[in-house]
């Protein structure tokens, strides 16, 4: 992905130097300034690709991701569920039975049990945050993308409610709105005839915060889930991942997930 | 001469009764909480959808979540009461949004995903617990000039 990144405080176009105006900057450029025709002759450099940014160029890469101790997570507790349809506001449609088969769930609770051993456990599933996100190679529109520190999102702005990247997803974490919705969270914009799945909480994220899931999680004495930065080597799930063997789910696929669990 | 006449008389009628109803039609719409708008009101009846659209990109990709030209900014601050003291979603039409868009006879459809009135704790230009994402190229100074500029840039 390609994207311009923005320099608070000076605007598009500022060429290293003064911001310059924007269109000073084009009219340079389709005269041949020399500056931008080395850029433009730089494969992989679109033409109309501004500078980076020094300070954005040397900020550390996020790469958000959880890691959930299924040791810790007890069978039959939903609190992550319960957290995450109270934060956003999906589950069945407002006076109408519940749909499962067809109701969004962005978030649970799954038990799994070896037949031949009989080990047993439960663990959350949501939305793996990967890394090669199969949902992002499907989608004909760009609405399903990967920010630059690794939530997988849907632009719903741009989603035509085609269902491709449901049917793409190796973890069954994407949901369709069938039903109008009434009465949305300010921060979580929801409507029908789109697609929509966990976002990590991206509002909380971005403030600094951490998702609902897993504040209730740790609010319940758990303390299963842990939420954090997995592209810096100092914080405590990137230590908890380098000490511990951990395992993502269907690693095989090669989609690199955000979410580990440790069993 | 006489039909003459009588036409002109109901058309003067005619757009008298066009002109009421143009009047009553459009109210001014309710100002927002705080001292002043995000950017000069000739300015904003012009330009607010393209605002709005770029900041919705900017915050949907790469995480701004700076309130000058959000939804949710405007909706916090231009939030419009009924009698029982309680934000009017957009089925009303009273609602900001409405009291022009009704009269220009354009539907946004921002509503059908968006909450259309303020969550609780956010009224009347108490903007602050929005909080800030500091990633957006301006600021609440920034000129209007720099922001044509920026709204001019086409998103690839």
């Amino acid at each position: 992905m390609s994207r311009r990144v923005l320099d608070p405080g000076k605007g598009y176009g500022s060429a290293g130097s003064a911001a310059a105006p924007v269109d000073a900057v084009r009219r340079g450029f389709m005269a041949g300034g020399a500056a931008f025709a080395a850029a433009a002759l730089a494969p992989g450099v679109t033409l109309m690709a501004y500078p980076e940014s020094a300070g954005a160029a040397n900020a550390p890469a996020h790469r958000w991701g959880m890691l959930i101790d299924t040791r810790l997570c007890p069978e039959g507790c939903t609190d992550c569920v319960a957290a995450c349809s109270t934060e956003f506001g999906w589950g069945p449609a407002a006076g109408q039975a519940p749909r499962p088969e067809t109701d969004p769930q962005w978030i649970r609770k799954v038990a799994v049990k070896d037949p031949d051993t009989g080990v047993a456990f439960s663990l959350p599933i949501m939305c793996q945050h990967c890394a090669e996100p199969p949902c992002v190679d499907v989608c004909p529109t760009g609405a399903s993308f990967k920010r630059a520190d690794g939530i997988v999102l849907v632009d719903r702005h741009i989603c035509i409610g085609c269902r491709y990247c449901m049917m793409a997803c190796p973890y069954k974490a994407r949901s369709f709105v069938h039903e109008e919705v009434q009465d949305q969270k300010p921060y979580a914009p929801r409507g029908k005839g789109t697609v929509e799945g966990c976002t990590l909480c991206v509002h909380r994220v971005d403030r600094g915060g951490q998702p609902a899931c897993v504040e209730a999680c740790a609010a319940a004495g758990h303390n299963a889930m842990i939420f954090g930065d997995l592209g810096d080597p100092a914080s405590e799930i990137s230590r908890r991942v380098a000490e511990h063997r951990t395992t993502q789910i269907r690693a095989d696929l090669g989609t690199d997930p955000g979410i580990h669990y440790e069993i | 001469m006489a039909a003459h006449a009588l036409l002109h008389r109901s058309l003067a009628a005619a757009a008298l009764a066009l002109a009421g109803l143009m009047a009553t039609a459009q109210q001014a719409p309710a100002p927002g909480g705080g001292d002043k708008c995000v950017a000069p009101t000739d300015w904003m009846r012009r330009y607010h959808m393209t605002a709005l659209r770029h900041q919705r990109d900017e915050t949907v990709h790469e995480g701004a979540r700076d309130t000058r030209f959000s939804l949710e900014g405007c909706i916090s601050c231009h939030a419009v009461k009924d009698t029982a003291g309680v934000p009017v979603t957009i089925d009303d039409p009273q609602h900001f949004c409405r009291t022009c868009h009704d009269y220009a006879a354009v539907k946004p459809d921002c509503f059908q995903c968006h909450a259309s009135r303020p969550s609780e704790g956010l009224l009347q230009g108490d903007t602050a617990q929005l909080g800030t994402g500091g990633v957006l190229p301006f600021s609440s100074t920034t000129s209007v000039a720099e922001l044509e500029i920026y709204l001019r840039e086409a998103r690839p």
